[in-house]
């Protein structure tokens, strides 16, 4: 047992030392790309995991980078007041879509169409003030004349790079804290029945609440670090129905059930997107996305917990959960 | 009188007028989701992007081959047909047992199918019938003769629907099988075939509505994404599976986005309609005709 209470902690030093041993800018840019997204995915499968599926967390995302960045540009607001604000604006948000659903019961198909109408709104918004944030041409954080730490700009890959994997590991962490506790539980006898579960004393409201609020501020999170890494934001990349959709596809491609799925899932997407991008330069237009979603059928038919998740169920089939 | 007429200027009156046009096609496109809803109990998240490659069907069958609009609509219609009925036959079926959720996942997955496939095979340039039709002139307002025809052809499209529904064999088994499912088939009933004349017409109807919007619109790959999102909330405000909540819900949102796009920028008149969805929620979750329990 000693040892698998080890590899954590190898991994996670490896992955740590990895950009000093290993420099080449693009594969970086890679990795940080990688991690930044599996944060997300892992964020929106907080929810997903519990039959929560949420279409609006292209929405929390754009409220995440949009927020940031408008709060820099116009009032010079630093990112690390400007993050924690955005937070606050998507966990409201959060709260002012989902509580209403929780409290009337809409589950299943509905609460799917009414936070895919919240991506919708977020994204309408967006390109409707476009005197503000550039509308779907995109909006670009001023460049820092200061601190590069007051603006949470930084120049090298390595930098960025321990950023995101602090950021991945702590998304980590929480998954576990929450797969640890009675939230769980309570959150899985929801899933299966709300009516018993309400009967057997769980406040049915209140801890959907709590996860949808979690996984929202995370997915803000990542939106702001998107945002601060890229330097250029566009409706189209953080927010809208195409992006909760990728966050979906990929959770389910990696596994929806396991901690390390949506990071699967990231690895896959990101690596299938680049290397069509590159074998096929600009020919390969649309042809990633054809490819995602011929994947994301015959995955969700013929393996529907992942490839993570049936890795793992065929490695030990005795530690069925 | 005169102060009346103050209020309700002309434009808002042709505002109001062009809403009532558009409610239309919408009205058309909720009804075939509802129908397919009601149903079979999955929402085709893809609904928006079938009418899409409908509306390429047209502009290839007209521009290329030189039909004549009367001659391409019902090819269309009948290839927007045939491909709900595979989307049914290939991605539903195996999943009718699975959790709903997973069904509208899937038909997720066949929205970016649908979408790249257009980007790859068409390119992603505007493209337009190329017909234009003269601008209708009545008091002083102007509406364009497409939207009427489109509007009187949703209208037509909806009441034989209405009458195959009521007045045939398998419209009935079809409205019995929305009652319940399980009953209908021990009354020796074949779900499956039901199942699948049912997909066939909500394409029919996403193929009916693709002939209407092209000529109107613009044809690319990403035009589903503009009425998609529209055609959910209708469904959902209407009551998922409910025709006339469908129906009322289409001519309110249409309304709400010409007047508030009247107002200032038509993105406006889309957010508008969002957060008045958003406040029916509250208001009746069930759907606007629900009844209260």
């Amino acid at each position: 047992m000693t040892l698998r209470q080890l590899v954590p902690w190898v991994v996670g030093a490896a992955l740590i030392a990895l950009p000093f041993v290993y420099r080449d800018p693009y594969h970086l840019h890679i990795l940080v790309l990688i991690l930044i997204w599996s944060f997300a995915y892992t964020s929106w499968s907080m929810m997903g995991r519990f039959g929560l599926v949420s279409l609006g967390h292209g929405g929390f995302m754009g409220v995440g980078a949009y927020v940031t960045a408008l709060l820099w540009n116009h009032l010079g607001i630093s990112p690390w007041i400007g993050i924690p604000i955005a937070l606050v604006c998507a966990g409201a948000l959060a709260l002012i879509v989902a509580y209403p659903c929780f409290r009337f019961r809409i589950t299943g198909h509905y609460f799917a169409l009414v936070t895919l109408a919240l991506s919708g709104i977020v994204l309408q918004i967006i390109t409707a003030t476009r005197d503000y944030t550039g509308g779907s041409l995109g909006y670009t954080p001023d460049r820092t004349k200061g601190s590069h730490l007051v603006a949470l700009q930084f120049d090298d890959k390595t930098t960025w790079y321990l950023i995101a994997l602090g950021v991945w590991g702590v998304g980590l962490l929480i998954w576990r804290w929450v797969d640890r506790s009675m939230d769980r539980y309570a959150l899985e006898a929801i899933s299966e029945d709300e009516d018993a579960a309400a009967a057997a004393g769980v406040n049915v409201t209140f801890e959907k609440l709590k996860i949808t609020v979690i996984s929202a501020l995370m997915t803000a999170l990542a939106g702001a670090l998107y945002c601060q890494y890229q330097m250029f934001i566009s409706p189209d990349t953080v927010s809208g129905i195409a992006v909760s959709l990728q966050m979906v596809f990929a959770v389910v491609v990696g596994g929806i059930y396991v901690a390390l799925g949506p990071t699967v899932g990231a690895i896959i997407t990101i690596m299938l997107a680049e290397g069509l991008r590159i074998g096929f330069g600009t020919k390969a237009v649309g042809w990633d996305n054809l490819v995602y979603g011929v994947l994301l059928v015959v995955f969700i038919i013929f393996l529907p917990k992942g490839i993570l998740g049936s890795l793992l169920e065929r490695i030990k089939p005795s530690s069925k959960r | 009188m005169q102060s009346f007429l103050e209020i309700f200027d002309i434009y808002l009156l042709e505002a109001m007028v062009n809403g009532i046009l558009l409610g239309g096609v919408l009205a058309l496109l909720a009804l075939g989701l509802n129908l397919i809803f009601g149903v079979i109990d999955v929402t085709w998240i893809c609904y928006a992007e079938l009418v899409m490659i409908g509306m390429y069907g047209m502009y290839y069958l007209v521009q290329y081959y030189g039909l004549p609009y009367y001659v391409a609509a019902p090819l269309t219609i009948l290839l927007v047909a045939v491909l709900g009925a595979l989307l049914h036959y290939l991605v539903i079926a195996p999943l009718l047992g699975a959790a709903p959720i997973n069904q509208l996942l899937a038909t997720g997955g066949v929205l970016f199918v649908l979408q790249s496939f257009a980007t790859v095979a068409f390119g992603i340039d505007f493209r337009n019938l190329g017909i234009r039709l003269p601008v209708l002139q009545f008091a002083e307002m102007h509406f364009s003769y497409s939207r009427l025809l489109s509007f009187l052809a949703a209208l037509v499209g909806m009441v034989v629907i209405y009458l195959f529904m009521t007045r045939t064999y398998t419209g009935t088994a079809i409205r019995a099988i929305a009652q319940d499912r399980q009953i209908m088939a021990l009354m020796g009933v074949d779900t499956k075939r039901i199942y699948l004349v049912t997909s066939a017409l909500g394409g029919a109807l996403a193929g009916l509505a693709a002939c209407l919007l092209v000529l109107q619109y613009d044809v690319h790959p990403f035009v589903g994404l503009s009425f998609g999102p529209i055609t959910f909330l209708i469904c959902v405000l209407g009551g998922l599976g409910n025709f006339v909540g469908g129906f009322v819900a289409a001519f309110l949102f249409a309304e709400i986005i010409s007047l508030g796009g009247l107002f200032s920028d038509l993105e406006w008149g889309y957010v508008l309609a969002f957060a008045f969805f958003i406040i029916m929620m509250f208001i009746r979750p069930g759907g606007l005709l629900a009844r209260r329990q």
